[in-house]
């Protein structure tokens, strides 16, 4: 490990499931309302995983009410709480952008058995 | 004021305690020595001079090998003066290490920047070019006008213009130190310095 990577290595999670672009997981997120703490669920599709070691993030879309809605979580961030992967996708492909332009059945992902 | 000479790791990110991203920079920074005491008495002005990462006497020349037999002690690849330093750590073989800093410390970080080579004036000074549109040809990154006519018939002095960037003395004022690693002489520092990776970078206390 270059001394970079090493600086920071303490901060990295061991907790953190194995998933891929493709998966549906489903995402814990903490929020902190002054000094009120709740969890957050975001459930969707697991678009790309982007960055290494300490930068590396993850792209969830999902469909709310008709409209696309993506957000991009830290992976080691600390706010995380939990991630469960409900499904496992077969795709073909790292970075599943072409979902954005696709609707309703096209948008769906094969699962994998 | 204190002050540590040290060597830029490169960039990352640290999580806060509430779960906030940091851009930080990590500089590997000390241990140093006080390698010289300048007095107002003797040099007009008080500092110390610190040395940083010792070096063979293989590679020192004769007569800066010479300087540090004065202070007795092994050669260092780099120096550099801190001015006003501590009273009580201005002792010639004083031992300056990151632990001398605390969290929360605005510091001021100077080093030599990236060079750029020869740039236009519009990576350069931010100027904004001419207009990309209504029938305008090769204005896109031009200067305009550099001045008057007749009067005064020449280009007044200082004239922000095309040229050399970067590779010159930066210093970055107001910097915090987000966290200090002892053990491996580590300073995590919120935001950029100045420099590539492995460039020597001196980080000084901003005191007020």
């Amino acid at each position: 490990m270059d001394k970079l990577a090493a600086a920071v290595a303490d901060q990295l999670r061991t907790d953190i499931p194995v998933f891929k672009a493709g998966d549906t997981v489903a995402v814990e997120y903490k929020i902190i309302e002054g000094s009120r703490e709740r969890t957050q669920r975001f459930q969707g599709v697991v678009i790309a995983r982007s960055g290494g070691g300490i930068n590396e993030t993850f792209t969830v879309r999902k469909i709310s009410n008709g409209i696309g809605v993506e957000r991009i979580f830290p992976l080691h961030s600390p706010k995380i709480s939990s991630i469960t992967r409900i499904s496992i996708g077969k795709v073909r492909r790292a970075k599943l952008y072409y979902l954005r332009k696709l609707k309703g059945k096209a948008a769906k992902i094969i699962e994998k058995r | 004021m204190l002050g540590i000479i040290g060597k830029k790791i490169g960039m990352s990110q640290v999580f806060e305690e509430n779960g906030d991203l940091l851009p930080v920079t990590i500089v590997e920074a000390g241990p140093c020595l006080v390698v010289q005491v300048k007095t107002p008495d003797k040099d007009g002005y008080s500092a110390v001079q610190l040395g940083f990462e010792k070096k063979s006497e293989k590679h020192t020349k004769k007569p800066e090998f010479g300087h540090f037999k004065v202070a007795k002690t092994e050669p260092y690849r780099h120096l550099s003066e801190i001015r006003d330093f501590e009273p009580d750590r201005s002792k010639i073989g004083e031992l300056i290490t990151v632990d001398m800093f605390k969290v929360g410390d605005k510091v001021k970080v100077s080093g030599i920047s990236k060079g750029k080579g020869f740039q236009g004036v519009v990576k350069r000074y931010n100027f904004r070019g001419g207009p990309k549109t209504h029938g305008q040809s090769d204005r896109f990154r031009a200067p305009g006008s550099i001045g008057a006519s007749a009067y005064p018939s020449r280009v007044i002095k200082g004239m922000r213009m095309p040229g050399r960037m970067g590779n010159e003395n930066k210093t970055i004022l107001g910097l915090t130190i987000v966290k200090i690693d002892p053990e491996n002489n580590l300073l995590y520092i919120k935001g950029a310095v100045p420099g590539g990776k492995n460039g020597i970078v001196t980080i000084r206390r901003q005191e007020r």
